[in-house]
């Protein structure tokens, strides 16, 4: 697989009150094969959010990021981008939140707006439609930011703890979406999230990152079969993998704060 | 007051028949209430009037000419065309200035303290001066009214603008959004709902500005007839007066806030129908 995320020696630096710097991620290297589904797995604040946006172009970095062989300089109209929350505008209605990016970047309405009514129906929202944001469930909403991701067809999907907000059976069934769109679209993916089972569900490889200053611990390749079901979390390679990225991020069986 | 405003709410949400039944009986136990006092007690007449002399005086108001100057329409043209009028002017510049000042922080700077400052002064106290500068006729009325109603559109403008959600703001940069898109598509829509807060307030100022306006001096408004009415002793008259700016200002509000309900459907207080 060639890779189409590139990242090298990235780290970001912030500076405190008291004139120190803070070291949010140091060093952090990996690539991410063309079309290949990697997850960034760590405790709260280890920077993994801020490592999915230095990807996106959204905030300075030191090192070097490139997609597609291109160093990352800025926000880009080849990447779609999926917030912790739906972010959506509450006086547009779910297609006009969905055609959003489209009106942005100038493109041809009439053209997408058929290609957002499609991918609503595959994510079960052909009724939602002329909906506002303010009538949907937190899940539909979240589905609805993920159209809007994909609407405008970028190569790259980065999504930033999607599901963190959910219930438990809402993220099952959005976890098992999303895998399904992103075997049609082909689509890369980076994937932040602090569930270990999140990753492991949903990856070809997991980077596993510990805290302060945020550092890859190990990379794994997730060697279970696709298409994946629910019940793939029950089998022993899954229970493995999670017992040995736990033991990565230094956290034990007692101790909680991770999933 | 409160039982009247909440009537027409009726014909639009349909939810409050039960409560405003009560309100309305409240209101008649109330005015029978009133009537049997000032008969009882003998108040003299040019002290409280009795609701009966008040609706007579209502009614012979209503009953004159459009152009009569001891009928109510032509009072009413003047007093509300120069509350109407200061409150375009007023709150439209409001608007305009705080919309300016919340796009830079340069400005926010230089501006608030100003603006800060003059807030805390009590505009009615300006009103004889604005009489001196502008005379007696419409134009001090008017000027009053747009200083009443110019700041609480400036400061919510503001407050608007600096509600946008940051989260939205970087889903829009990640989608390389220009700065005139980030305005239209994002911070005017977001700041709508705290500008039309303010314009339901400033729709009740406008009101309260222009009557303080015809005390300080002039010749037609509702606020003259008052001043005319209270050196005769004419109690029923003023009290019918008292009806009648109520009845407008209730009116004002209540288009205020159908008109907000309707642009700015999304908010929680568009959606409740109780939330006046």
């Amino acid at each position: 697989m060639p890779p189409f995320i590139e990242l090298r020696k990235v780290t970001k630096t912030y500076p405190t009150l008291q004139q120190e710097t803070l070291l949010a991620l140091q060093d952090i290297s990996f690539e991410v094969g063309q079309g290949e589904f990697v997850s960034v797995v760590g405790a709260s604040g280890c920077g993994k959010t801020t490592l999915l946006k230095i990807v996106a172009g959204l905030i300075p970095y030191e090192g070097e990021v490139r997609i597609g062989g291109e160093p990352v300089k800025g926000p880009r109209q080849d990447i779609g981008f999926v917030f912790q929350q739906p972010v959506l505008l509450p006086w547009r209605t779910v297609l006009e939140n969905v055609l959003l990016p489209i009106e942005v970047m100038g493109l041809e309405r009439s053209h997408y707006e058929k290609r957002a009514r499609d991918i609503l129906q595959t994510v079960g929202l052909a009724e939602f439609v002329d909906k506002y944001p303010f009538e949907l469930s937190g899940g539909m909403q979240q589905r609805v930011s993920i159209t809007r991701a994909l609407v405008y067809e970028p190569d790259v999907l980065l999504m930033d703890e999607p599901f963190g907000a959910l219930d438990a059976m809402t993220r099952e069934a959005l976890n098992l979406e999303l895998l399904r769109i992103w075997r049609e679209s082909q689509k890369t993916v980076l994937f932040v999230t602090h569930s270990i089972s999140e990753a492991i569900f949903l990856s070809d490889r997991v980077v596993a990152l510990t805290p302060r200053p945020g550092k890859i611990a190990d990379t794994l390749t997730v060697n279970l079969p696709r298409p994946r079901r629910l019940e793939t979390i029950q089998t022993q390679e899954f229970g493995r993998l999670a017992k040995h990225i736990r033991s990565l991020l230094g956290i034990g069986e007692e101790a909680g704060g991770i999933e | 007051m409160k039982g009247m405003a909440k009537g027409p709410d009726r014909w639009w949400g349909g939810l409050l028949k039960a409560e405003w039944l009560y309100s309305l009986g409240l209101f008649v136990i109330l005015m029978g209430a009133w009537e049997l006092l000032v008969r009882y007690l003998e108040v003299p007449f040019y002290l409280v009037p009795a609701p009966s002399g008040v609706l007579v005086a209502l009614k012979e108001g209503f009953s004159e000419g459009l152009t009569s100057r001891v009928g109510f329409y032509l009072h009413t043209y003047y007093t509300l065309g120069e509350a109407l009028a200061g409150f375009v002017i007023g709150s439209g510049s409001g608007i305009i200035l705080g919309t300016l000042i919340a796009q830079s922080r340069f400005l926010g700077k230089v501006f608030v303290p100003y603006l800060v400052a003059f807030q805390s002064l009590p505009k009615v106290a300006l009103a004889p001066l604005l009489v001196v500068w502008f005379g007696v006729g419409m134009t001090s009325k008017i000027v009053i009214v747009a200083m009443l109603t110019f700041f609480p559109l400036l400061v919510n403008s503001i407050a608007g603008f600096e509600s946008v959600d940051r989260d939205v703001l970087e889903m829009m940069r990640s989608l390389r959004a220009t700065r005139w898109q980030m305005f239209v598509k994002v911070r005017f829509p977001s700041a709508l709902p705290f500008i039309f807060a303010g314009l339901s307030m400033a729709i009740v100022y406008s009101l309260i500005g222009a009557i303080v306006g015809e005390f300080i001096g002039g010749r037609y408004g509702l606020g003259i007839m008052i001043t005319q009415m209270s050196s005769t002793m004419d109690m029923e008259g003023i009290f019918s007066v008292f009806v009648v700016l109520s009845l407008i200002g209730i009116a004002l509000y209540l288009i205020m806030r159908s008109i907000e309900r309707r642009v700015v459907f999304w908010t929680s207080r568009s959606r409740d129908v109780i939330g006046l």
